[in-house]
């Protein structure tokens, strides 16, 4: 069950019949079967999934962190490895992944130093992210003595920093609590519509999905596949209210479905 | 434990007090006036008018602990101690006990405060006990070769200044530092190499492993049929002791990177270089120090020993062998104290360096 393109916009990343097979000592795991996917410039697609459906794994093929056994696989046009050599694209992780021996603006500062920046473009670039994820101040500060939310948001800092236009993010909010959660969730959403880059988002979380997304990606497990993509409805412009709306639980109540219908009971 | 240490001292300065008490010449006199003070201050903290607790019983129970001691001392110079000597020294030293652990117990929140007693104990701690080894030594008059005492050690010491500055550097300065230099070099750059190839590691760390496992008294003879009787064999020496211990830690570190961190700069399209330097490198100087400090100790070890198998007539192995067959126990002695304060100053220093670089782990930002 794939899904068109949508015509009236580039195409950032296209997927094409992408398979991933790792060969374990118990046999090959079918972690992607037959993927087909497009993403257009602007766009903030989620996916959603049990855990094992290999969301994780089809965000690490696009990143060029996994290579696909079968298929194709393309970003801004090129291959997911060149576009990665090209820095294409701003990765969070499930955690912070702060060095604890930098400071946050050194941290911020990494990517860039790797990119071989000079330090007048350095120091613009830190000043300007820090200051849209809210943390200006906390510069001097090491990752360690700041919260789990403030150290994800300064991993989202460093990440775009790269200013790439692609983002990827891998469960950013998964280990924080339900407050900070939604207020980060309004946050990125704030950064998006003010940045108009185009979003990947992984999430095991439907209000999340539903909240943050252009499109949903309904994954399922064994062997990892797309099992429905929904368009949403819901303005570009939202704010945490809309998840009370009959629109908003509609959405989400077809996400439901379709990872109860995607989802076997035979294990 | 504060009262058990108050009853003890008052029991201590009563049997001084009572013996002292049967002699009549003026000797004595002084230990039947501490022996009085200790039981007064023991009484009025165990029937506890006075709380023990309290600061000024603290800075009594250290100022009669080191009345005590003074005074203990003083009558070493006679030919027999006085009556109750015994009996004063334990008060004196369980009034020292109750005086450490009082202080062990303050917590100050002033920084100035907390660094001073977390230096004030421990040397107070040792003080106490050169004053015990003094008192026992000598009021036991035990023989000079088996235990001599530290005064005498202390004596031997500056009257042997140049002696000691001789061996020094030719032990510490030549052998230790340029053996420790090179064993922990390349021991380091190895340890790289390795990283960069697997066949390396296939073939270099089982090697390693061997070069580790051989017995430091059947290398040094042969170091000093290669490289002479001089310090360079010593040096020799050190670098096989030292080498292997950061190789092996430098390829635990270089190993330690979590899977997130280097996924991270493989994001940016970071080379192998930058990689190392940016991430890896870091994260190995936990275990990199680690080596340094535990080589710190190794590298004196061996390079003493060392001197045993062949050395000209100079440096701390050599002197230690020699006095020792002539029956100068005090210089051994003297070596000794010299050696173990060179240790510790060396591995303090590293340990200082590494608070430095790596104020950051877990195990030492708190």
């Amino acid at each position: 069950m794939g899904e068109a393109d949508s015509p009236s916009v580039a195409s950032v990343i296209e997927a094409r019949n992408l398979s991933l097979t790792f060969e374990t000592g118990d046999g090959p795991v079918h972690a992607l079967s037959d993927i087909d996917l497009s993403i257009g410039a602007g766009d903030f697609v989620s996916l959603i999934g049990p855990s094992g459906c290999g969301k994780t794994t089809l965000l690490r093929v696009i990143a060029d962190l996994e290579t696909p056994s079968d298929g194709s696989i393309t970003v801004n046009g090129v291959t997911a490895e060149q576009a990665r050599l090209a820095r294409a694209y701003g990765y969070v992780f499930q955690a912070a992944a702060l060095y604890p021996w930098r400071t946050i603006a050194r941290n911020v500062a990494l990517p860039l130093e790797v990119m071989g920046l000079p330090a007048r473009e350095r120091r613009e670039r830190i000043a300007r992210n820090l200051e849209l994820v809210n943390l200006q101040g906390f510069e001097k500060k090491y990752p360690w003595q700041l919260s789990g939310g403030m150290q994800q948001r300064a991993s989202i800092a460093r990440a775009l920093a790269v200013e790439p236009d692609l983002l990827l993010m891998d469960e950013p909010f998964g280990a924080l609590d339900e407050i900070v959660r939604d207020h980060l969730n309004e946050q990125l959403l704030q950064l998006w519509d003010k940045t108009g880059k185009t979003v990947v988002f992984v999430t095991h979380s439907i209000p999340e999905a539903v909240y943050l997304s252009t499109r949903i990606v309904v994954m399922s497990p064994r062997p990892g596949r797309i099992h429905e993509v929904i368009d949403s409805t819901l303005p570009r412009e939202r704010t945490l209210d809309i998840r009370e709306t009959p629109e908003f639980l509609d959405i989400a109540h077809r996400v439901r479905e379709g990872l109860r219908l995607g989802h076997s009971y035979d294990d | 434990m504060t009262r058990v240490l108050a009853a003890i001292s008052g029991a201590g300065g009563l049997i001084a007090l009572l013996l002292a008490a049967a002699q009549d010449s003026t000797g004595p006199l002084a230990v039947r006036a501490f022996g009085l003070l200790v039981v007064l201050a023991a009484m009025l903290w165990l029937v506890r008018p006075v709380e023990l607790s309290k600061w000024p019983s603290t800075v009594v129970a250290g100022g009669l602990s080191t009345v005590g001691a003074v005074l203990l001392l003083s009558q070493l110079d006679s030919i027999t101690p006085a009556a109750g000597f015994w009996g004063a020294t334990v008060a004196a030293w369980a009034l020292a006990w109750l005086f450490v652990e009082r202080l062990a117990s303050i917590e100050s929140r002033r920084q100035l405060i907390a660094w001073s007693l977390r230096l004030l104990i421990p040397l107070l701690f040792g003080v106490w006990l050169l004053v015990i080894w003094e008192l026992c030594t000598r009021g036991l008059g035990v023989p000079q070769v088996l235990l001599p005492s530290p005064s005498a050690i202390g004596a031997r010491m500056v009257s042997s200044t140049a002696t000691l500055w001789a061996d020094f550097k030719q032990t510490f300065l030549h052998a230790v530092l340029i053996g420790y230099a090179l064993g922990c070099g390349s021991g380091f750059l190895i340890a790289l190499l390795i990283d960069r190839s697997p066949f390396l590691q296939r073939g270099l760390l089982p090697i390693g492993n061997l070069v580790s496992a051989l017995p430091i008294v059947g290398v040094a003879p042969i170091m000093v049929m290669w490289f002479g009787f001089d310090w360079q064999s010593k040096a020799a020496v050190v670098v096989v002791m030292t080498f292997f211990p950061m190789l092996v830690n430098t390829v635990a570190g270089l190993a330690a990177s979590g899977a997130m961190q280097r996924d991270l700069m493989q994001t940016y399209a970071a080379g192998y270089w930058q990689t190392l330097f940016k991430l890896r490198l870091p994260e190995a100087l936990p275990f990199i120090f680690n080596a340094l400090k535990i080589n710190s100790t190794l590298a004196l070890i061996g390079a003493i020993v060392a001197e045993f198998f062949g050395t000209p007539i100079v440096g701390m192995g050599f002197r230690i062998s020699t006095e020792v067959g002539r029956m100068n126990v005090d210089m051994v002695w003297a070596e000794i104290a010299m050696a173990a304060v060179a240790g510790s100053l060396f591995y303090g220093i590293v340990t200082l360096v590494e608070r430095m670089f790596t104020f950051w782990h877990p195990s030492i930002r708190n």
